[in-house]
């Protein structure tokens, strides 16, 4: 059933790009602003969803042609790696690791490992999401 | 405050349970999505209601409201999320297979060995 | 990260890579790229050995759990480093037999080498670990893969019975052992096997002591096959004859004895201690060897041999124990059995395993175990023969071999529990001598049947399979350097004295402390003592009873097999799983309302019970946050959205009616100072009624006509109940703080230790990360179980179709 819905798939055009920068920008904000991992993914998913409703899940699998399952595997990675990496360095599991650095221009900068833990939420969530609604719609 | 939502609580598990209850699968699903609600606003209510700023360090606040329970709430939606997704295609493929979503009907005699 | 940690985990590793070299290069056999890890771990643990020999132990912590007390410390001392001598050495040579024995064509060699490199850094870490928690986490995985291995061929009945044996006896060994760590920490607050032997003295008299002893001596007795949980063993020769080879006879079960030595000096100051170990040992001793001569199967007898030279080496660990005892100048006189101990668990694992591999040889060349049918085989297989002899006649306990030196050894030992001055034993000491001396006579007489069933008699080609012939060389070498190190251990046994030595020390380490050196020397002859009378006297009874076999017999087939330990365990398993079926078909109505219905009654009965009896219910009116009025409003909007989901018929109502309940709540969180609650809930409330559509879009309406008025008033009883216990528990848990809340740590320690701002997003990724680890996994589960009910059922339908 493929409808011509002109306006949803021309404002989806426009909107998509705003979601998905306003959820990476969500995503790292969320160490000092609300926001975070589960939101950013959450938010990125949303967007993916709003591309499903106007075209459809086939024009969806072109333009993004990844496994979904794929992603929340490599999301559960990045995780556990990071919780893992402290083992490395004689300190506990999941022991975070931070410090600031301060390049030209941008000013104070803080760098955390516990980025790269949000990023593996980050990508399950979004791999989660896209991985049910995908299914379910396939299976029609 | 707490006493009103305390009150709302009472009256969201009901309904929850009441729907959980019933026969139909479909109600069930509804009702756990509910009693999910009622699970997330108890939580919150327990730790207290507007005790200060929201937990951001840079509110600069003399007060902040307890950070814990929203973190536990924040990890709850998600998971009932996912555990709603589930309930829902289990509804489906069962609904698909058997034909209907009545609990009763369900009781399947077989697998009782 | 040490060299040492690397040495454990690198079984692991390489198990990673194994299916994939497997698959890559499959004209190899895939043994070929185990064996150079075993070789290369060896010769890595004998660089240890100079600076164990003068007395020094090495270790390495790697913090995992400080908190807990949990941290993978590995230490090498004397024991720890025989056995894992003792696991490379006899692994390598495991390998290398395993590539002759298992065909590359037939068997899925992927799988087979990933457990036993499982096994093998499983054991390395029992061996090396100096903390209980991560022992027993080896322990586990060793049985774990033990169960792999006895299933190999998952396609036997058999197999598949003795995997699952073995597996109850020895994880239900491995839970109680874990309880006795649990009972030992509570007495001395660490987990640190050296810690804790440091406390020794203080445990003894603590009530909890007798429980932990007994905890503790389970895991072990079900490990190391000691009666009456020996059973599992036997059935455990359904595996491949290079896995009996390695884990069933010379590392995985003598992991028990391990744990026995290893704790010695925390428990044998208590007399029980020093009577189990040696009671039960000296049982399984006689037990096994008895039951070994009834058997048929090559194997079968192998196993029960193991049992006995187990339970052999078990009564001497126990019986040494009471050395502790003494000052160290009278000490010597009992250690004789500690030291023969440790001999026999060398000599054994040379012997025990090259006939193992001798069984597995004569299987593979001729198709059966069964000595009813074998014979003659002499002048076909000279070789193995060879093996076979010098490994039985090392086992009998003869001359010139390493078996009779730690036989005499072992006699002496025996007969000096007599003149241990206490726990009753100058009166019951004399049981054990006596006991010892039928045992080797059994022992005696079931080496001689290995050799002599098989190897001569009657030549009966006739009964076998294929034609019987000389095996490959390449399966021959690691018997023969085998064979060859009892030859050479039984003609200079002090090569290996200055390892006994250390080991003694890591046993007997109070001794140590008093300032004792443990300074063993072996003899071949000692004069005529009473050991050298009992050795003749065992091999002239043995050969009598050998040539009188037809006629005494018989006395096996009095014990009616409805009586016997296996047919207790088989009717005990039986009988539990019957008991539990109609226990659960009681109350499983296979209706969910039942089910939710004992839930709800239940949460409704303990919680208003508890809050009637404990008098809990208090109202705190004074405390509370003012209400405004958009919030009153979103208060009955909730309120009556959720009371309406009950009375509409159509699903689409329903469902939009708990998002406008969702949406609601999430202005609640924006209220309450939430703004990530808030975020979260509405994106997910968008995406939930998303999927909530899709998934409707296939379903019936929703149906309430069936339903009757009784069937409604109980529902809406139960639901009011519910409504009312958590309302007075909402507000009673407002009202009441029992503890300071925990939060101002994180308000404290956000920015100093996390370097966040956002203090419910830096517990979420950093303080309580392990949370949020185990909810995305829980998360991708529930993916992949949506994505498998439906795809899965769908391809299903097709090939069908």
């Amino acid at each position: 059933m493929k409808t011509n819905n002109v306006i949803l798939e021309t404002a989806t055009k426009v909107i998509l790009f705003i979601i998905l920068l306003f959820s990476v920008y969500m995503f790292f904000a969320g160490h000092y602003e609300p926001g975070g991992g589960f939101i950013g993914g959450l938010m990125a998913s949303g967007a993916i969803v709003l591309l499903l409703i106007a075209y459809d899940l086939k024009t969806v699998r072109k333009i993004l042609p990844f496994d979904f399952k794929k992603v929340t595997a490599l999301g559960l990675l990045f995780a556990a790696g990071t919780a893992a990496g402290g083992l490395f360095f004689d300190k506990p599991l999941l022991t975070h690791w931070f410090t600031y650095v301060y390049p030209p221009i941008l000013g104070k900068m803080s760098l955390h490992t516990a980025v790269i833990f949000d990023t593996g939420v980050f990508l399950v969530v979004v791999g989660v999401t896209m991985t049910i609604i995908q299914t379910i719609g396939e299976s029609e | 405050m707490e006493i009103l939502m305390s009150l709302l609580i009472g009256v969201i598990f009901m309904s929850a349970t009441y729907l959980m209850l019933s026969k139909s699968l479909l109600r069930i699903i509804v009702g756990t999505g509910l009693l999910s609600h009622g699970v997330h606003l108890l939580l919150l209510t327990m730790g207290g209601l507007k005790r200060g700023a929201a937990p951001l360090l840079g509110q600069q606040a003399e007060a902040y409201t307890d950070p814990l329970p929203q973190a536990l709430i924040l990890t709850a939606i998600v998971i009932s999320f996912g555990i709603t997704a589930l309930f829902l295609v289990v509804a489906y493929r069962s609904y698909q297979e058997l034909g209907t979503d009545n609990m009763e009907l369900m009781r399947g005699k077989e697998g009782n060995e | 990260m040490s060299l040492l940690h690397l040495a454990i985990i690198a079984p692991f590793i390489l198990a990673i890579f194994v299916p994939s070299l497997h698959k890559a290069l499959p004209k190899i056999h895939t043994g070929w790229f185990l064996l150079p890890l075993p070789i290369v771990l060896f010769s890595y643990f004998l660089s240890f050995l100079p600076q164990i020999i003068r007395g020094e132990t090495t270790m390495e912590t790697l913090n995992w759990i400080p908190s807990l007390g949990i941290n993978f410390s590995a230490r090498v001392d004397g024991l720890g480093l025989l056995f894992s001598l003792l696991i490379t050495g006899i692994g390598a040579l495991v390998v290398l037999y395993s590539i002759y024995y298992l065909s590359k064509e037939k068997e899925k060699l992927n799988q087979f080498y990933v457990y036993l490199l499982l096994f093998m850094g499983a054991m390395l870490g029992v061996v090396l670990s100096d903390n209980m928690v991560v022992l027993y986490g080896f322990w586990e995985l060793t049985s774990f893969s033990s169960f792999l291995l006895i299933g190999y061929w998952n396609h036997r009945e058999r197999s598949r019975y003795g995997a699952q044996k073995s597996m109850l006896i020895t994880v239900f060994g491995g839970l109680s052992m874990l309880g006795g760590m649990i009972l030992l920490y509570l007495m001395t607050g660490t987990f640190s096997i050296s810690e804790t032997i440091a406390m020794a003295a203080t445990i003894y008299g603590h009530e909890l002591f007798i429980p932990a002893l007994i905890c503790i001596l389970l895991g072990a007795f079900t490990k190391s096959a000691q009666f009456p949980f020996h059973i599992w063993l036997p059935d455990a020769m359904e595996a491949p004859t290079p896995v009996s080879a390695y884990l069933h006879s010379a590392t995985m079960v003598k992991a028990g004895i391990y744990l026995v030595a290893r704790l010695t000096p925390v428990f044998a100051l208590s007399g029980l201690w020093v009577w189990l170990v040696a009671g039960f040992g000296i049982l399984t001793l006689f037990w096994g060897s008895f039951s070994a001569v009834k058997h048929n199967d090559l194997k079968g007898i192998l196993a029960y041999s193991t049992i006995s030279q187990l339970g052999l080496i078990m009564s001497l660990l126990g019986l040494g124990a009471a050395a502790i005892h003494y000052p160290a100048v009278e000490a010597g006189f009992y250690t004789v059995a500690v030291s023969a101990a440790v001999f026999h668990l060398i000599n054994h694992a040379t012997f025990k395993g090259s006939l193992f591999m001798m069984v597995g040889i004569v299987d593979h060349e001729t198709g059966t175990r069964d000595i009813r049918k074998l014979g003659g085989l002499m002048s076909i297989m000279p070789i193995t023969f060879t093996i076979a002899v010098i490994g039985s006649f090392s086992m009998a306990g003869l001359p010139p071999f390493n078996g009779f030196l730690s036989k005499e050894m072992f006699f002496t030992g025996m007969i000096r529990a007599q003149e241990i001055g206490f726990f009753n034993m100058e009166t019951l000491g004399l049981i054990f001598p006596i006991v010892a001396w039928v045992a080797s006579v059994f022992t005696f007489l079931y080496s001689m049947i290995i050799v002599f069933k098989t190897f001569t008699g009657k030549y009966q080609p006739e009964k076998l399979e294929v034609k019987p012939h000389e095996a490959p060389l390449g399966m021959l070498i690691s018997p023969i350097i085998l064979v060859s190190l009892v030859v050479v251990i039984g003609l200079f046994p002090n090569i290996v004295a200055p390892l006994i030595n250390s080991v003694m020390a890591s046993i007997l380490p109070s001794l140590v402390a008093e300032g004792m050196k443990f300074d063993v020397h072996i003899y071949h002859w000692h004069g005529f003592t009473p050991e050298l009378f009992m050795t003749i006297g065992v091999i002239v009874v043995g050969i009598l009873l050998y040539k009188f076999m037809p006629r005494w017999t018989g006395i096996y087939n009095r014990m009616p097999e409805k009586f016997s330990l296996n047919s207790a365990y088989d009717n005990g398993l039986a009988g539990i799983q019957k008991g539990a079926n109609r226990f659960t078909n009681a109350y499983m109505t296979n209706s969910i309302r039942t089910y939710l219905l004992y839930i709800f009654t239940f949460l409704i009965l303990s919680l208003g019970t508890t809050l009637i009896v404990k008098n809990a219910f208090v109202l705190d009116t004074a405390n509370v946050a003012n209400i405004h009025a958009f919030e009153l409003v979103l208060v009955i909007i909730i309120a009556i959205g959720s009371v309406s989901i009950l009375f509409v018929k159509s699903r689409m109502t329903s469902i939009i009616l708990l998002g406008s309940v969702g949406y609601a709540v999430s202005l609640f969180y924006a209220i309450f100072r939430a703004p990530d609650l808030a975020l979260t809930q509405l994106v997910i409330e968008t995406v939930s009624v998303a999927l909530f559509l899709l998934a409707f879009y296939h379903l019936p309406k929703v149906n309430k006509n069936e339903e009757h008025m009784r069937f409604k008033m109980g529902n809406a009883v139960i639901s009011i109940g519910v409504g009312v216990v958590v309302s007075l528990i909402a507000l009673s848990a407002h009202s009441s703080k029992a503890f300071d809340s925990i939060s101002q740590y994180y308000i404290e320690n956000t920015y100093k230790k996390a370097g966040g701002e956002n203090m419910v997003n830096v517990i979420l990724v950093d303080f309580r990360g392990f949370d949020t680890l185990f909810e995305i996994a829980v998360l991708a589960i529930a993916a992949l179980g949506i994505f498998s009910l439906i795809k899965l059922r769908l391809t299903r339908g097709k090939e069908q179709g």
